[in-house]
């Protein structure tokens, strides 16, 4: 069942290091839960350890940044964003450093160890700060696609992905365009906007949807910030109707963002699916999906009354 | 409780604690084992708490900031009564269930919800001052890990504890000298923990060896003195303690026994108990 977008990340990482000679990786007691073990014994000397401080490694990779590197701060999603929110904002938004910040493990990946370890407001604090962008990758072709596109470029970035693997939802031929939705499938009565571990859930909707004659379009909103804002009102003028869905908080992430589009560009009916903004009970990340109603039979239904 | 009594209780809580991570698959045995002595004797003891006293203002506080070692903390408060032994081992971890995989406050006897590492001793800081401020005598015991202290807001507190001349917090670093990506001196190195604390104001002991109970009964007794500065104890325990193919390997950090391995450890432990 499809491959885990973090093992790819490691994969873009290990093969640039050789070619750009500025590039490092950062990781905080992290390295093997985010792949990276390999890439030090590899390239040592691109490698930097900076013990249990996400701080301190943000802090140092903005540091490293200023000075010429390329940095790849690699941290479970929780920590790296909510714990070292100010260095984020400041030593790298605000200074304006390349730091590329990989949040491994995000949403709800580490289910049972709790809230301490949920990633579920990140996207909302991270996006609210100016300066960065934010990307949710949700298979692997789209995550290579990503990743190469980010090793060319000098601006800061937080990527997000989960600590499973996740079912392929493109294939190596898709075509991908950068900061721009994919249009996982075209519809015409109604619009599911999903992100991450959402989007395979989201095309399986659409497929419960066919079945009772209603057309669904699907669009993978990977690119969270800068948000395909066009995709957004096309498909609000086109579809009338919108379902968004994320591994997130309700509030502040995806379905926020698209809200504020629609409503001030092309009013239309819309849902926003994702975590409640209450605690979450014990479980794997699959038993708190179901338990939220965050399956394909529950984003479809959702969908259906809007309609 | 004497010292032998106490450590024979700690491989029965560990042999719960094994069979909770065993049935659900998951948890953090290697921190679980090098702590378990130190919350056992804590536990039956030193500290003044009891499933009667929850909620009583004169309690003993107790944080465990190294919160993956959850497995083991639950054994204990369990044999304490704070809980029964058989709900615990039974939905460790599982869907719905309030034994999730750190500490939860809303189990009685928990004071803080902790996971992310580097906060346990900032919130014991305030604890203790509250005690300072109300004029009540109880003591604040804080676990920290050795690879935790790497956190930076540990050595805020630690400032903060000795300008506040809290001599009724007592922190306990569990050195067992291993973090998750190998040793922790090749990680993160910390050196000389009592040397550096010392250095900031605190009366700081090592404990050669943090899984004998003599020791670390003679070093909580010493940490009772109120002499205007906080405690701390660098109990040097060997992470994985009990069983001999878990000892002092990073790699067992989280990882879970397999079947043949799940019985070895605890033929290990029974005959450590007899
Ligand atoms: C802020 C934070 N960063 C990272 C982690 C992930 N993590 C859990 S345990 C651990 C290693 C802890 O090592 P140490 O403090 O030495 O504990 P012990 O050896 O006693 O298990 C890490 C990095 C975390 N829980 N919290
Ligand atoms: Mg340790």
């Amino acid at each position: 069942m499809g491959t885990a977008c973090k093992q790819i990340i490691a994969d873009v990482l290990t093969e640039t290091a050789p070619k750009d000679k500025d590039l490092v990786v950062l990781c905080s007691d992290s390295r093997g839960s985010g792949n990276m073990a390999p890439f030090y014994e590899k390239f040592p000397e691109q490698a930097i350890e900076v013990g249990i401080a996400e701080q301190d490694l943000v802090g140092i990779s903005a540091g490293l940044a200023s000075c010429g590197k390329h940095p790849y701060a690699i941290s479970p999603a929780s920590f790296l964003s909510t714990r070292s929110i100010e260095q984020i904002k400041v030593d790298v938004c605000y200074s304006k450093t390349n730091v590329k910040l990989i949040g491994i493990s995000g949403g709800v990946s580490y289910g049972a160890l709790g809230m301490s370890h949920h990633a579920c407001q990140d996207i909302a604090m991270v996006s609210a700060i100016p300066n960065i962008r934010v990307y949710i990758p949700s298979d692997q072709y789209l995550t290579r696609f990503m990743m190469e596109e980010l090793v060319k470029d000098n601006e800061a970035a937080y990527v997000r992905v989960s600590r499973n693997a996740t079912e392929d939802v493109y294939t190596p031929e898709t075509k991908f365009e950068f900061n721009k939705a994919v249009t996982v499938k075209e519809g015409t009565d109604v619009t599911i906007i999903a992100v991450g571990e959402f989007v395979s859930r989201a095309k399986k909707a659409a497929e419960l949807l066919a079945e009772k004659g209603i057309s669904c379009r699907v669009l993978d909103m990977y690119c969270v910030k800068p948000i395909d804002k066009e995709a957004v009102i096309k498909a609000a003028e086109e579809t009338k109707h919108i379902v968004t869905v994320e591994e997130h908080s309700i509030i502040g992430g995806l379905g926020s963002m698209v809200s504020t589009i629609t409503a001030e560009n092309a009013p239309c009916k819309v849902k926003v699916l994702g975590l409640p903004d209450a605690e979450l009970i014990c479980g794997t990340q699959e038993e708190i999906f179901d338990h939220e109603g965050l399956t394909p039979e529950g984003i479809a239904s959702a969908a259906e009354s809007l309609l | 409780m004497d010292k032998k009594q106490l450590k024979a209780k700690a491989n029965e809580l560990r042999c719960d604690a094994l069979e909770a991570i065993y049935r659900a698959q998951t948890g953090h045995i290697g921190g679980d084992f090098s702590v378990i002595d130190i919350l056992t004797c804590l536990y039956n003891g030193v500290m003044n708490v009891s499933p009667e006293q929850v909620d009583d203002p004169d309690r003993d506080r107790f944080v465990l900031s190294k919160g993956h070692s959850v497995e083991a903390f639950y054994a204990v408060l369990a044999d304490r009564g704070f809980f029964p032994m058989e709900e615990y081992i039974n939905t460790f971890s599982q869907c719905g269930s309030k034994f999730i995989g750190h500490p939860n406050n809303e189990l009685p006897g928990i004071e803080m919800n902790t996971g992310s590492l580097g906060h346990g001793l900032p919130v014991g800081v305030g604890m203790a001052l509250a005690a300072k401020l109300d004029k009540r005598d109880y003591r604040v015991y804080v676990v920290i890990g050795d690879g935790e202290l790497a956190e930076g807001s540990n050595w805020e507190a630690f400032q903060s504890a000795v300008h506040y001349g809290l001599d009724n917090l007592i922190a306990i670093v569990d050195r067992n000298g291993l973090q998750i990506s190998g040793s922790t001196e090749d990680v993160m190195a910390s050196g000389d923990v009592a040397a550096k604390l010392r250095v900031f104001g605190w009366d700081a002991i090592d404990v050669e060896d943090g899984n004998d109970m003599g020791q670390l009964l003679e070093a909580f007794e010493h940490c009772k003195e109120r002499n205007g500065k906080p405690h701390a104890i660098i109990a040097h325990t060997v992470k994985g303690s009990g069983v001999s193919f878990i000892e002092n390997k990073a790699s067992w950090h989280h990882h879970v026994p397999n079947e043949e391995q799940y019985h070895a450890a605890l033929k290990e432990l029974k005959g450590q108990v007899e």
